[in-house]
């Protein structure tokens, strides 16, 4: 494999202190090294910020629901193909885009790792498929369990390690990496029609509360050791009023201290923390309580959030919050989408547009910002759009410029049809604070990298990690948000596993995409294999044998091999 | 106004999609810089003077360009998408989208059209002297955003399922229309002179459809309010006021709900 020397960059890596020094990166065999002999190919990065790839911690990228959003939207593709390029297969659709615009959109903004935040178990081959024909970067993804029937059943009987041998079954079923919660309790609720909307609401049948299945899936996360903590998104998401049901939630953590090998020190990743940061009881007096909620998230340590910045787009929703969904096609009356996952989840679809022109959307799109500009933890603080609840993730190079720049933001309060409404109600226009590239490469790399368990190959610089290296036509020098955004958007080169998958903007190499899940070892558990093959028997439409993702949907698999016997 | 004449000078193979003749791209350009624009067929990139011969030059600005097509434009695509002013005489009948998200100015098309003709339009004049196809006036696949406002006036009769999804403009069809008129509508006005065979304004929300002839079958969900008198085209006359689809939401105005309205003429 070839070898490279990067020389001259400006090189911002949290992971080892280094912010915006003139380093030399050396690559070889893709993995950085501490020097390039004197065949190496030399590349001229000055004036140019050096970062690792970045990580996406949380975006519905593959799989049914996304693909129910694809096939039920073609107007989002009508005006946003593009033809085959020279090493590009046709790119189409904005919010929703082909499996090989995805990969290409991430990698054109310096990206080369990203977790698809939603696998339902029971569709985890399709969300294989997808995966393994998204392009350069590579992919995990987090199955949902929050509402699942044995989960509930266990925590209920306080089973944790019949519970712990259940999500580990499932993680090597599926192919999983994590436990997603995702509205705990509230997603079965919506099967009886019902809803749980704060984390003390009865489960209906199963007579369990949320609180009860964080606080058991927390355990069940730390018997196991995984490399990533549980991540939930939260009850009573998007509705006014629910900052109280976050704190709440997030006090769960407390007292819960991270066990693994991996250097992850949080027990709970709260995800796209705009949708759950909102005051006032009714969208009138809607406004945000960011500060909040960011007050807590700063004291208390063994949490990381990710932002769900809104992007201002027309775009499409899509959760396994089924009941969510319905609640938001009874706000726009657009065409809705939902399906119930049998014994496991379920999930909902609806376009929606966040305009200027509308006040709430105003305000979502400063409580985004805020909860960046707020965070005293940039380690602990990642950006997303919750791609595409919030806005598409190709977005990403304005979100940057928005936290870069305060004339970015002055600029678009003043566009706001509504900006005097969406200023009282925020703190947008009061806050100073410009984020530094080596915040932003924090909470885009060594952030990410850290609350996954990826810290020893990704979202950092030191020899010995993955030559995943970003390199962009700025620097801490430029201030015209137009040459922010354009940057971010446009990597001078992209390295992927010491490979050059992109060059001024243009993708040049398809890479060699590597698909990540956990495969850890319990001991052997005749209570939870019975209780297995009695559901499948009894309940589901599939057999036990048709439910495994066998080794072909994911050829280029990372096993992460754990043992939780001792 | 500048005058840029296109004739037909030969008939594509595969249909040709050429959203590039509008006075917004010809502005400003000359004859030779017009047939380098981009036209399509199948995936092969191919140029207008390809298949037209230009002649004249074009106005500065789309307003001062008029852009007059001869030959037989039936297999040609997108004639007039997204133009913002200006105007354009097709001497021919043309295929799908024609006028399709315009915003402004005139489009003539001296012929047939298509089908899914003036979608999603928001504004301009768009004059049919001849029949239009189904879907005229709607919205795109999958979308929920069909004419919303302009003009769109057809001399001779159109297919099924015109104005879908439609919320604002007008349409004025003077001859007859098939089955599934304004359905999923949220506003604007269709005006049919001639006769309709059925099922008009299902699941309509707001909006507005005045037949001058008969309906063959009415939709369930429409139920007789009032006589009114109305001026509809320059023509006054007593009309039966129908509210519906009564099977749908409705959005509320000072308290009162707010229907879909169906008039027939008595
Ligand atoms: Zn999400």
């Amino acid at each position: 494999m070839s070898e490279f020397l990067i020389k001259n960059g400006y090189v911002y890596d949290p992971s080892q202190g280094i912010n915006g020094e003139r380093h030399d990166i050396a690559v070889k065999d893709g993995k950085i090294v501490e020097s390039a002999s004197s065949g190496a190919t030399v590349i001229d990065a000055k004036d140019k910020a050096v970062m690792a790839g970045a990580l996406e911690i949380h975006a519905h990228i593959a799989g049914p629901k996304v693909n129910v959003g694809r096939w039920y939207r073609p107007e989002d593709k009508l005006f946003h193909s593009y033809k085959r390029g020279e090493s590009t297969r046709i790119e189409g659709g904005f919010s929703i885009p082909t499996v090989f615009k995805t990969g290409y959109e991430y990698a054109r903004m310096g990206y080369t790792f990203a977790m698809e935040a939603a696998m339902p178990p029971l569709y985890a081959r399709h969300v294989h498929e997808e995966i393994h024909d998204t392009p350069i970067i590579d992919e995990a993804a987090l199955p949902v369990i929050g509402n699942n029937w044995f989960m509930m059943e266990y925590i209920k009987n306080n089973e944790i390690e019949n519970n712990a041998a259940y999500v580990a079954w499932l993680l090597r079923q599926t192919k999983g990496y994590g436990i997603k919660i995702v509205n705990p309790g509230g997603t079965e609720a919506w099967a009886w029609g019902l809803n749980c909307l704060t984390i003390h609401d009865p489960v209906p049948y199963f007579d369990i509360t949320p609180a009860e299945i964080i606080t058991g899936l927390i355990q069940t996360n730390e018997f196991l050791g995984l490399p990533h903590s549980v991540h939930i998104h939260q009850n009573s998401l998007g509705l006014p009023g629910n900052y109280t049901v976050t704190l709440d939630t997030l006090k769960l953590a407390e007292g819960h201290t991270a066990k693994n090998r991996f250097g992850r020190k949080q027990v709970m990743h709260s995800t796209h923390l705009q949708f759950h940061s909102y005051g006032g009881d009714n969208w009138g007096n809607f406004e945000s309580k960011a500060r909040e909620v960011m007050d807590y998230v700063n004291r208390q340590e063994n949490i990381t959030i990710d932002t769900g910045n809104v992007t201002l787009d027309e775009t499409t929703t899509m959760t396994a919050d089924g009941p969510f969904e319905h609640h938001l096609h009874g706000l726009n009356h657009l065409k809705w989408a939902n399906v119930d996952v049998e014994l496991e989840t379920a999930a909902g679809v609806v376009p929606y547009i966040y305009s200027p022109n509308i006040k709430v959307c105003g305000i979502q799109w400063a409580i985004g910002l805020e909860l960046a500009l707020f965070s005293k933890d940039p380690m602990r603080t990642f950006i997303t759009t919750d791609h595409p609840n919030a806005g598409p993730f190709t977005r990403y190079p304005r979100i940057v410029t928005w936290l870069m720049s305060k004339k970015a933001r002055d600029d678009q309060i003043k566009a706001f049809k509504y900006s005097d409404k969406v200023v009282d109600a925020t703190e947008v226009a009061s806050i100073d604070r410009e984020l530094t590239l080596y915040e932003i490469a924090a909470m885009t790399r060594a952030g990410p990298a850290a609350a996954l368990g990826l810290s020893q190959n990704y979202g950092g610089l030191a020899p010995g990690m993955n030559a995943d290296i970003a390199i962009y036509n700025f620097n801490d020098e430029t201030t015209d948000p137009a040459a922010i955004e354009k940057a971010y958007g446009n990597v001078a080169f992209l390295f992927k596993d010491g490979k050059i998958c992109v060059r001024d903007g243009v993708i040049v190499d398809p890479g060699m995409k590597h698909t990540f899940w956990v495969d850890v070892k319990v001991k052997e558990n005749k209570q939870v294999m019975h209780d297995v093959r009695e559901k499948f028997l009894k309940y589901y439409s599939v057999n036990e044998g048709n439910y495994l993702v066998p080794e072909s949907y994911a050829p280029h698999q990372h096993v992460i091999a754990l043992d939780a016997t001792q | 106004m500048n005058t840029v004449t296109l004739t037909v000078k030969q008939q594509p193979e595969i249909i040709l999609e050429a959203d590039c003749i509008t006075p917004d791209s010809f502005a400003g350009k000359t004859a030779a810089e017009i047939e380098k624009l981009p036209v399509y067929q199948g995936k092969q990139n191919c140029t207008l003077g390809d298949y037209f011969k230009v002649a004249g030059k074009a106005g500065s600005t789309p307003a001062e360009t008029q852009i007059i097509v001869n030959g037989d434009c039936s297999r040609v695509k997108y004639i007039g998408m997204k133009m913002s002013a200006g105007e354009v005489v097709v001497n021919s009948s043309t295929d799908m989208y024609t006028g399709g998200w315009m915003k402004g100015g005139k489009l003539v098309v001296n012929g047939n059209v298509h089908s899914f003709c003036g979608l999603g339009m928001e504004g301009g004049e768009f004059i049919i002297n001849g029949n239009a196809g189904n879907f005229l006036g709607a919205s795109y696949r999958g979308d929920w955003r069909g004419m919303q406002g302009g003009l769109i006036r057809v001399k001779g009769n159109v297919g099924s399922d015109i104005g879908t999804f439609m919320n604002g403009g007008e349409m004025i069809i003077e001859g007859n229309a098939d089955i599934h008129i304004a359905t999923h509508a949220e506003g604007g006005r269709i005006v049919i002179k001639g006769n309709v065979n059925r099922r008009i304004g299902g699941q309509m929300v707001k909006g507005e459809v005045i037949v001058f002839g008969t309906v063959n079958v009415m939709m369930p969900g429409f139920h007789y309010n009032q006589d009114v008198e109305l001026t509809v085209d320059g023509v006054t006359a007593m009309f039966q006021e129908y509210n519906g689809d009564l099977g749908e939401r409705h959005p509320k105005r000072k308290g009162e709900p707010v229907y879909g309205k169906l008039y027939l003429k008595k």
